[in-house]
């Protein structure tokens, strides 16, 4: 914390400002100094690392200041801010948001290391990943849905230029879609936002939950609409929001273009920390905020069920068809692209159980299946957390090796175990995280889903099994296409073994995944008490 | 706590037991395994791999080499003596049943109880830990002579440590959450020691094979673990398996699902669980991965399919078996789902594998069927109650199979120097291949004949593995365990309980094939005389590499003999009064597992009768046919005149199962994900609909600017002339230039920061 009270602010304001003002710094003070591009290069890159590596401490700090056992929302910032909307600068973590925090603090520094191999306008470049940490930072620990709403358009700009002007081939597609899409995504939000707002006449979050759910308007009719439309149409309005960026199945399209063309610290941090963005928003919205809409019931052709049900069903897709459509890929960055569907189908699968069983709670006053949502909350979030390090480090991986064959089709690697024994080893130990191998971090989590969602949704459950088996046909296809198989010998004269500067970059991640699976007590226990108070146990 | 207390509290030690060899793969991993680059065409790099013209490949420096073999061996011996050390004191304890050694420590901070990870060593650990540690011991000395020349034995021992501390987990774990790590993490060091020789095509396919279709019974497996968790908040065995309210409370659930049809909670659990095994433990219809698992080195197989993993599967089901009979007695009749389950499963893979084995030439192949029949073994033993036999029959064919892969590797080995031998002496290798028109395959039983006369010791130890296998009378380990089998369920039969009845049936029928085809083998491989030139030359040479495969063939034939006789009923004619003098101890100290130990049965002579009449007629049947008249160079196997050449085809190709799962499952697999999700539905459909709303979008757009245009016509140029001008502006600012762009972003963020501090400052 000596950074930050040096400079006068406190943790979690720091989180925010000093990224942006980092980047600052990164993008234009070398090239004021009017030094060679080679000079201005060097300097940038040891100047976003060293800043990053700040950060990182920072994240670490507020993670090991967070105390588990106290109040729900900790080291709180608040300050008028907006007071013609009833806006106000309130930020503050919970065990949730801490968890994120630490994950992005600790995947920056990561990706910069990694951005070394990009020489062109490499300030900028690093400029942008630390940009992009701010917006990451600022959704996390905004405790006012204005500032949530802010930072969570203003993490899209960053990402987009960096997938625009530094991507594959085929980037300015890519990019397009990514913008598009996720903006189309966000206008019904923003909608609905103003709506909530203009009714609780607040932005504060933890009010809002309080109010909106029990809001009926003036005698059932609000806006000369029947408040229940109001409702589903807000409810929407942040649904639809958060599933493309999760992505749940069907609006996953957009991440395999995107992480296909995107550079490799850009597939790192999009995959690792943003998708989490949407699994945050509806743990700290959409559930919250609606959980009369998510079990008001949903007429489908004749099969009655409830919103929560209707997610439930989308989430099993994407753990299945990810599974299966990963499996049908030759293009390794895409083939790891959709293993995050797959990935984060479990993720949604378990804010499905939660969204229930919290409805439930809201409208009994008690939940039966309280036990299991807590399973499968807490494997929720472990699963973000752990899917951020696996993903990270597939995409590092994947990246390496484009980096130096200049091809991303699967058909034409082969047998490079052979000239490139590290690397191998390194990606199996990666693969097997991914895959969810107990021992290492992505077993528990997953464990714990399951654990949550099989007596909720026991057949959804039996079907994500099927998507579980394929999780393993697609990893060990990378596997046999990468390592396996006799060398290519178009590779000959190749270097191929990892470098020293990406084998120190993925060494944390390996780390944390074997830690992570050995003892998830580091961790856990932090998650544990803000799920148990999140639903009021 | 200092380390010789932890030493001397045999509740702390088994946590030590599995760390030896997993800090033993680390150290190999990270430090030890040192490569050098040489020639790939050097004969440094030969053997199992393709030819790389001018590449330069690593092979294992010598000091590494010698290194990684030590930490392996070292890891090992003090597995063994941590092992042998808690065994000891588990021996003096008193009613060990109920005072286990066990410690518990919080885990994983879920929900208001912590998830309690432990270790547990009960009178069924206890029995493992004798097998286990001293399977594994034999397995890596061999594999210091069987990996001499490999160019990758590092890793190898660096994997077969790993293997080895995973598959010592499983055993001393408390927990179904361990015993699934450990069940897991084998999966991986099979899936890696199998496709080892990554290179080859069949090897890497084989690795994938056995990796996947475990793990189609895993995720059903881990269903099983997730329900249980869910119903009883544990998962520790104590808790469940020892607490008689426990699984009454099981047992009379209604299943989540199926539980209108009468299935009770325990009895789902139990089925999921079981299918585990059958993956693990290769039983029909998930046995198809361990023949193909031969692709690996030898002393994998022997790992595979003695020491660990198929072990795993059948000891989960013997831990577990509380749990799987909750609510019946097998022993009186009353069989609940699981135990049916597992009747019928492995009663008819018993049988059904040993068919295959019949009709087998590839000497490994011959073996991984009869692993998979004895296994079958096992399962059915279980179904029908027999607990402690069960338990028995898994420890003594650990030791007694462990040799026979090892044997059958000593002969492949012994061939391919053979092989060697031809071809340095008589042409270079490419004539030789082109004269035979194929290459020369060192397993196949056709190619050998006569061995015992140059591999006398690797002929001796093949002869009492393989009796032991086939059960031969009396002096041999596997007749013992294999008749406390049939004994049990002669038990059965003579009550009339339709499931001993199926058993028995199945298994006598099995047992004849098994020591029929086990003769066979052995006539095949070593009697005669040598059908090809390799078989003449075949030899495993002298020093270092011909003692380290030896020396455990030596250890093991011991066990293979002896082992058998710590269970021999005590009512049995002259030999129990000799051995079993009081009780019959294996049965005394395994049975304390249990909350209640099982009913002793009494001796009965005619299931003796029966283990005799079959081992003795399939054995005399195998010598007719192929030790009376050995095989000589080219003549055909006199089965195929006996079965008729489309059995023996149909034998031969295994029923042809692999096809079948071929067309049923892998194809239309392969088809839902390539044709349905990714083309139909990724790029078709959800893809054309966006573009189709861009389209539109795209559509609107240019309509607006058709409209615009004949605005700026109609109306007059004052406006559209402004309009014109800032557009000109705007313009200049999209340079596409990307500093510029992020210079906007940051002072529209530094212009929200001000207004943010503004405000601040006027608030407070």
């Amino acid at each position: 914390m000596a950074m930050a009270s040096f400079l006068g602010l406190d943790p979690l304001n720091s989180l925010i400002i000093l990224p942006a003002l980092f980047a600052f710094i990164v993008g234009f003070l070398p090239q004021l100094l009017r030094l060679s591009e080679v000079q201005v290069r060097i300097i940038s890159r040891w100047l976003a690392l060293g800043f990053s590596l700040l950060l990182t401490w920072l994240a670490l700090d507020v993670f090991l200041a967070y105390q588990a056992d106290g109040p729900s929302f900790q080291l709180v910032v608040k300050a008028e801010w907006f007071r013609l909307l009833n806006a106000s600068w309130h930020l503050g973590v919970d065990g949730i948001s801490v968890t994120m925090v630490l994950l992005t603090g600790i995947l920056t520094p990561l990706a910069i290391l990694i951005s070394w191999e990009v020489e062109d306008r490499a300030s900028m470049h690093l400029a942008l990943i630390l940009f992009f940490q701010t917006g990451l930072m600022g959704v996390f620990i905004a405790m006012d849905l204005m500032i949530f709403f802010l930072f969570y358009e203003l993490s899209l700009v960053p990402m987009y230029f960096i997938i625009d002007q530094w991507g594959g081939p085929n980037r300015k597609y890519a990019a397009t879609k990514f913008m598009i899409y996720s903006v189309g995504g966000t206008l019904g939000m923003l909608l609905a936002t103003q709506l909530i707002g203009l009714t609780g006449g607040t932005y504060e979050i933890q009010k809002l939950v309080q109010i909106w759910p029990s809001f009926t308007g003036d005698g059932g009719v609000f806006l000369g609409i029947s408040h229940s439309t109001v409702k589903a149409l807000t409810f929407i309005g942040f649904f639809l929001a958060f599933c493309i960026k999760i992505p749940v199945w069907p609006f996953h399209t957009w991440l395999p273009d995107a992480h296909g063309e995107a550079p490799t610290a850009g597939s790192m941090l999009l995959a690792g920390v943003m998708l989490k963005l949407g699994a945050f928003g509806f743990i700290r919205l959409v559930i919250p905020l609606f959980p009369d809409v998510w079990i008001s019931e949903v007429n489908l052709l004749g099969f009655v069920t409830n919103y929560a049900g209707i997610f439930a069903f989308l989430a099993v897709l994407g753990i299945v068809l990810g599974a299966f459509a990963a499996w049908a890929q030759n293009d390794i960055k895409r083939l790891v692209a959709y293993s995050s569907v797959n990935h984060m189908g479990f993720v949604a699968i378990g804010l499905a159980v939660l969204a229930l069983v919290y409805s439930q709670a809201w409208q009994e006053g008690s939940a039966a299946q309280l036990e299991h949502a807590i399973h499968a909350a807490n494997g929720t979030v472990l699963q973000m957390f752990n899917h951020g390090l696996s993903s990270a480090g597939m995409f590092l991986l994947a990246g390496a090796i484009y980096h130096k064959t200049h091809t991303r089709d699967l058909r034409e690697y082969g047998g490079f175990w052979v000239k490139a024994p590290i690397y191998g080893g390194i990606f199996i130990f990666t693969s097997m995280a991914s895959l969810g191998l107990p021992g290492l971090n992505g077993f528990v989590s997953e464990f714990l889903i399951v654990r949550g969602a099989w007596p909720v949704y026991t057949w959804l459950t039996v079907l994500a099994m099927v998507g579980l088996l394929f999780t393993g046909a697609y990893i060990l296809k990378g596997i046999r296409a990468v390592l396996h198989g006799p060398f290519n010998l178009r590779w000959r004269d190749t270097q191929l073994e990892i470098e020293w500067r990406e084998a120190l970059a993925i060494a944390p991640l390996l780390i944390l995944m074997l830690f992570t699976g050995l003892w998830p007590n580091w961790l856990l226990p932090t998650i544990n008490s803000s799920i148990i108070q999140y639903l009021g146990g | 706590m200092t380390i010789a207390e932890i030493l001397a509290d045999p509740n702390l030690l088994p946590w030590f037991i599995p760390v030896a060899p997993l800090l033993a793969f680390f150290v190999i991993v990270l430090l030890s395994n040192k490569a050098k680059l040489v020639s790939a065409t050097s004969a440094g790099y030969g053997g199992h791999h393709p030819d790389y013209e001018g590449t330069q490949v690593p092979v294992v420096k010598h000091w590494s080499r010698v290194v990684s073999v030590w930490i392996g061996l070292i890891a090992a011996v003090i597995s063994l003596i941590l092992a042998g050390s808690v065994v000891l004191q588990a021996l003096d304890q008193d009613q060990f049943g109920i005072h286990v050694f066990a410690d518990q420590i919080a885990w994983m901070d879920s929900g208001t109880e912590p998830f309690m990870m432990g270790v547990l060593v009960d009178p069924l650990t206890a029995v493992m830990l004798i097998m286990v540690p001293i399977a594994v011991l034999m397995i890596f000395i061999y594999s210091v002579g069987y990996m001499a020349h490999d160019p990758r034995q590092a890793r190898f021992f660096a994997l077969i440590s790993l293997f080895a501390a995973a598959m010592l987990t499983l055993v001393v774990a408390d927990n179904l959450l361990l015993l699934f790590v450990g069940w897991e993490v084998m999966g991986l060091c099979s899936y890696m020691l199998i496709g080892f020789w990554y290179e080859k095509k069949s090897a890497y396919e084989a690795a994938i094979k056995a990796f996947m279709t475990t793990r189609v019974a895993d995720v059903v497996m881990l269903l099983g673990i997730v329900y249980l968790y869910a119903i009883t908040g544990t998962l520790s065995f104590r808790s469940i398996l020892y607490d008689a309210s426990v699984l009454q409370l099981l047992e009379s659930t209604p299943a989540i699902i199926f539980g209108s049809w009468g299935v009770s909670a325990a009895g789902l659990i139990g089925v999921f669980l079981i299918i585990g095994t059958v993956g693990k433990s290769a039983q029909f219809p998930l046995h198809t991965w361990l023949p193909d698992a031969m692709e690996g080195p030898t002393p994998v197989s022997a790992m595979i399919h003695a020491a660990a993993m198929v072990s795993a599967g059948i000891y989960a089901i013997i831990r577990l078996f509380p749990l799987l009979s909750a609510g019946g007695d097998a022993h009186h009749g009353h069989y609940p789902l699981p135990l049916v389950f597992l009747v019928v499963v492995g009663g008819f893979t018993a049988l059904f594998a040993a068919t295959i084995a019949v009709a087998q030439n590839d000497v490994k192949r011959v073996l991984a069927y009869s692993t998979i029949s004895q296994l079958g073994f096992m399962a059915a033993a279980l179904g029908i109650g027999a607990y402690i036999s069960a338990a028995f029959h898994l420890i003594m064919h650990a030791f007694f199979k462990a040799l026979l892969f090892m044997a059958s590797g000593a002969v492949i080995h012994g061939m391919e120097h053979g092989a060697h031998h031809v071809h340095s002496h008589d042409h270079s290798e490419e004539e030789h291949e082109a004269e035979q028109g194929h290459a020369f395959d060192p397993q196949d039983m056709l190619n050998m004949g006569g061995l015992r006369k140059t591999m006398p010791v690797t002929f001796v130890t093949f002869l009492i593995g393989g009796l032991s296998l086939a059960g031969f009378p009396l002096i041999t380990a596997g007749f013992w365990s294999k008749d406390e089998i049939l004994a049990d369920a002669w038990y059965g039969l003579s009550h009339g309980y339709a499931g001993h009845i199926f058993v028995f049936v199945m298994l006598v029928l099995a047992a004849f094939l098994t020591a029929f085809y086990t003769m066979r083998q052995l006539g095949l491989t070593f009697m005669g005389e040598a059908r090809t030139e390799e078989a003449r030359h075949a030899n495993l040479g002298q020093g270092l590499v011909s003692f380290t495969m030896t020396l455990p063939l030596i250890i093991l034939a011991f066990f293979a003999i002896l082992a058998g006789y710590v269970g021999v009923h005590p009512d049995f004619p002259l030999l129990g009064s000799i051995f079993s003098a009081e009780y019959n101890p294996f049965f005394r100290f395994v049975g304390a597992t249990l909350l209640e130990v099982p009913e002793k049965l009494k001796f009965d002579t005619i299931p003796v009768l029966f283990s005799f009449g079959i081992a003795l007629g399939g054995i005399g049947l195998g010598w007719l046919l192929y030790w009376r008249k050995p095989l000589a160079a080219q003549q055909e196997d006199p089965l195929i005149g006996i079965l008729g050449l489309q059995l023996h085809t149909l034998l031969k190709n295994k029923y042809y199962i692999d096809e079948w799962y071929r067309w049923l499952f892998l194809r239309p697999a392969h088809w839902v994900a390539h044709v349905v999700t990714d083309r139909f539905l990724d790029r078709t459909l959800i893809d054309g609909i966006l573009h189709g709303i861009a389209r539109v979008f795209v559509w609107l757009g240019d309509l607006m600017k058709v409209l615009n245009t004949w605005l700026i016509d109609g109306v007059g140029d004052g406006i559209p002339e402004g309009i014109a001008h800032s557009g000109r502006w705007l313009r200049r600012i999209q340079t596409g230039r990307v500093q510029q762009y992020l210079l906007f972003v940051v002072a529209a963020a530094i212009l929200v920061g001000a207004v943010v501090a503004v405000t601040m400052a006027s608030g407070s």
